[in-house]
């Protein structure tokens, strides 16, 4: 295998881990400060992706031209629409469940997303049908032997590590952040030290939809298509890099997405059958559940969300 | 969605029913079964607006014995939810016959229980060969061609424009299997190569890693075995990719929605299909003339036509020896150069239709055009090489 190929390999790998890190955050932090499973997150991605397409759409028939304009509108409508969900599921369902049995909130979790999932096959028009997503960003490639970079795939990459980065500054550095990790850590002394304990709880959501949403835009920019279940993969991928990497800690989902990101590449290059990925990917992380049942990066109790 | 459906046309059989003519005559119903929901849904609506057509026309003409109804069902393209609905169908005995199946692997499931039921059906759109040849059953018919002759024509037809090097992906239903086979098969006899095969999930997202390695094989063509959503998802992370080859599909990706989901980068896209286009059909221009009257909201599609036809052959049965399933099943077996606007059709012993006319269609500037009507057949566009 000569190093352009390789470096394309890589460089799939690369894109594919960066969407799945944006989700398998989202589980995680969930999963820090409340010790919830919230298993409608994979459908909050493509709830995103929708609305997204949506703004595009109604951007077009209002005539905006200016394609930086639509790229920044977009985004921030997707986000913005989804971070008020995810706040809203969390005020709704998840905070009145908190004192009742954990298998609850999974239930009522997975109940939405199928009900978010089916509102879209039903009330967008022709929702059933997968919906071409509009290619927003440059289209130059770079070519390097059988290496090639598009500048849009290029862009997506960056701005989903940016990002992450983003959220992990956010979490570390601000006052907000502290407030969520007192919360993680130990939600009663943080209520006694006068942490508004629900909000840190909604703000905590609005920002891991707010990152699904990102993922629904870049899986929307990067194959240029979505449609109304491609959250359901997208849900499990995330959640089991989440679980792979260690609950709770940030660095072990973006770890366990990138992980899972290069299995099935691997399982890709390896098989003749390239349908035979996913059942790889999957075997590996069940071994490595097996090897630490705790995550690669097992939570500390110290150092929890 | 199916309920509505159901719903519709039984009110708009109703509102008929109600302006026609005090002379009560006997409603008989006509089961109408495809993909109305999910990817591959608009073929399937083209196909139920085409035998609603059929049927339309038929109460509107004044001298038929009985009026007709066509009952709707969605098998959603999902052999499971097609063995459903079929059964519903064939379990209900005011249903007489049925317009049944786009997809190979529906149509697949669906025969073992037309056979128990002794339901008459008429195939319109799967091209699987088996559907009709795996088995003795007298009720399962078929008035489009099958992918045995698709393969054939494509074969020679690429050989002829000196083609060598092929890259095989299909998906790992019935459908894109049987396609793989028959094209592998037609192609060695022409002397062309496959470099590499590639069976990939029907509802597979991500190519990037197949045609990376794809791209090293140096394929100048890549042979496409599967249905129009992933069809597009290749042609497209093909492109981010920079692959250059011909990109050549099968009567799948025929479908206005295979260029809609992929805009410009559509052209060149080479596919084969049954039969020809409907304005090229013997009785074509008076069926898209009538479909275009009804209003409907979406085209007929590719494979309307074949829907049409079949509707039609099962109430010229029925019309003949009366609303009865065995009656009927007999009579459609004995066709033989019936007139119809695809063409005549004549069934052989497993109920077949044996035309042999294949369409080769390129993209041309956003449409499914003729090859021979192409800029490409006359030299003035060339295909990757």
């Amino acid at each position: 295998m000569d190093l352009g190929l390789a470096g394309q390999f890589v460089l799939n790998g690369l894109m594919l881990g960066v969407i799945y890190a944006m989700v398998a955050v989202g589980f995680t932090l969930f999963f820090g400060v409340l010790d919830v499973i919230k298993f409608s997150h994979g459908d909050v991605v493509m709830a995103g992706a929708f609305v997204a397409l949506a703004t595009f759409i109604g951007l077009q028939v209002l005539g905006v031209e200016s394609l930086l304009f639509i790229v920044i509108a977009v985004s921030v409508a997707a986000l913005a629409a989804m971070a008020v969900l995810g706040a809203l599921i969390a005020r709704l369902l998840v905070l009145p469940l908190r004192n009742s049995p954990p298998l609850n909130t999974l239930l009522v979790t997975l109940m939405l997303g199928l009900a978010l999932r089916e509102a879209v096959r039903l009330f967008y028009p022709n929702g059933s049908n997968p919906k071409p997503f509009p290619a927003l960003l440059p289209t130059e490639a770079f070519t390097f032997g059988s290496f090639t970079l598009r500048a849009d795939s290029l862009i997506l990459l960056l701005a989903g590590i940016a990002a992450i980065v983003l959220v992990h500054v956010l979490i570390n550095r601000t006052r907000m952040g502290l407030a969520i990790r007192a919360v993680a850590q130990d939600p009663e002394t943080a209520r006694v030290m006068g942490v508004n304990f629900e909000r840190v709880v909604m703000v905590t959501f609005a920002l891991g939809s707010a990152l699904a949403a990102l993922a629904g835009v870049t899986n929307g920019l990067y194959y240029n298509e979505v449609n109304f279940g491609m959250g359901l993969l997208l849900g499990v991928i995330g959640f089991s890099a989440a679980v792979v990497g260690g609950l709770g800690n940030i660095y072990g989902a973006i770890l366990g997405g990138f992980l899972f990101a290069g299995l099935q590449t691997l399982g890709a290059v390896w098989f003749s059958v390239p349908a035979y990925k996913d059942v790889f990917a999957f075997a590996a992380v069940i071994l490595l559940m097996a090897w630490k049942p705790t995550g690669l990066i097992a939570e500390k109790s110290a150092e929890r969300v | 969605m199916k309920l509505r459906l159901v719903c519709l046309s039984a009110l708009l059989a109703a509102v008929l029913g109600a302006t026609l003519p005090a002379a009560a005559k006997d409603t008989v119903r006509i089961a109408f079964i495809g993909p109305l929901t999910g990817g591959v849904s608009a073929n399937g609506i083209g196909g139920r607006n085409s035998a609603d057509l059929a049927v339309r026309v038929r109460n509107a003409e004044p001298g038929t014995q009985y009026e007709y109804e066509l009952v709707v069902l969605d098998d959603e393209c999902k052999p499971n939810i097609g063995v459903q609905v079929a059964t519903k169908a064939a379990a209900d005995r005011k249903i007489v016959a049925g317009v049944t199946h786009y997809c190979s692997a529906v149509a697949m499931g669906t025969v073992d229980v037309y056979h128990k039921f002794g339901m008459p059906v008429i195939v319109w759109g799967a091209v699987l060969p088996d559907v009709t040849y795996a088995h003795d059953y007298d009720e399962v018919h078929r008035v489009n061609g099958t992918m045995i002759n698709q393969n054939d024509v494509a074969a020679k037809f690429m050989a002829g424009l000196k083609y060598r090097k092929w890259v095989v992906i299909h998906d790992t239903t019935d459908y894109g299997k049987g396609h793989n086979k028959y094209f592998s098969e037609d192609l060695a006899q022409q002397g062309g190569t496959i470099l590499g095969t590639f069976g990939v999930t029907a509802d597979q997202q991500d190519f990037n890693a197949e045609l990376t390695k794809i791209k090293e094989l140096k394929p100048e063509v890549i042979y496409f075995g599967g249905l129009t959503p992933i069809g597009v998802r290749i042609r497209s992370q093909m492109e981010k990719l920079g692959i250059k080859a011909v990109f050549q599909g099968t009567s799948g990706i025929v479908s206005d929605a295979y260029i809609e989901g992929l805009g410009p980068l559509a052209e060149g896209t080479l596919a084969f299909r049954e039969g020809a286009p409907a304005e090229k059909l013997p009785g074509g221009k008076a069926f898209l003339e009538q479909y275009d009257k009804q209003k409907y909201p979406d085209p007929p599609e590719a494979y309307g036509a074949f829907a049409y036809a079949a509707a039609n052959l099962i109430i010229d049965a029925i019309e003949k020896v009366g609303p009865d399933r065995k009656k009927v099943m007999r009579e459609l077996n004995a066709t033989r150069d019936h007139q119809s606007i695809v063409g005549p059709v004549t069934f052989d012993d497993h109920g077949q239709n044996t035309v042999p006319l294949i369409t080769k269609f390129v993209v041309q500037d956003g449409k499914w055009i003729v090859w021979e009507d192409s800029d490409y057949a006359k030299g003035k566009r060339k295909l990757p090489r």
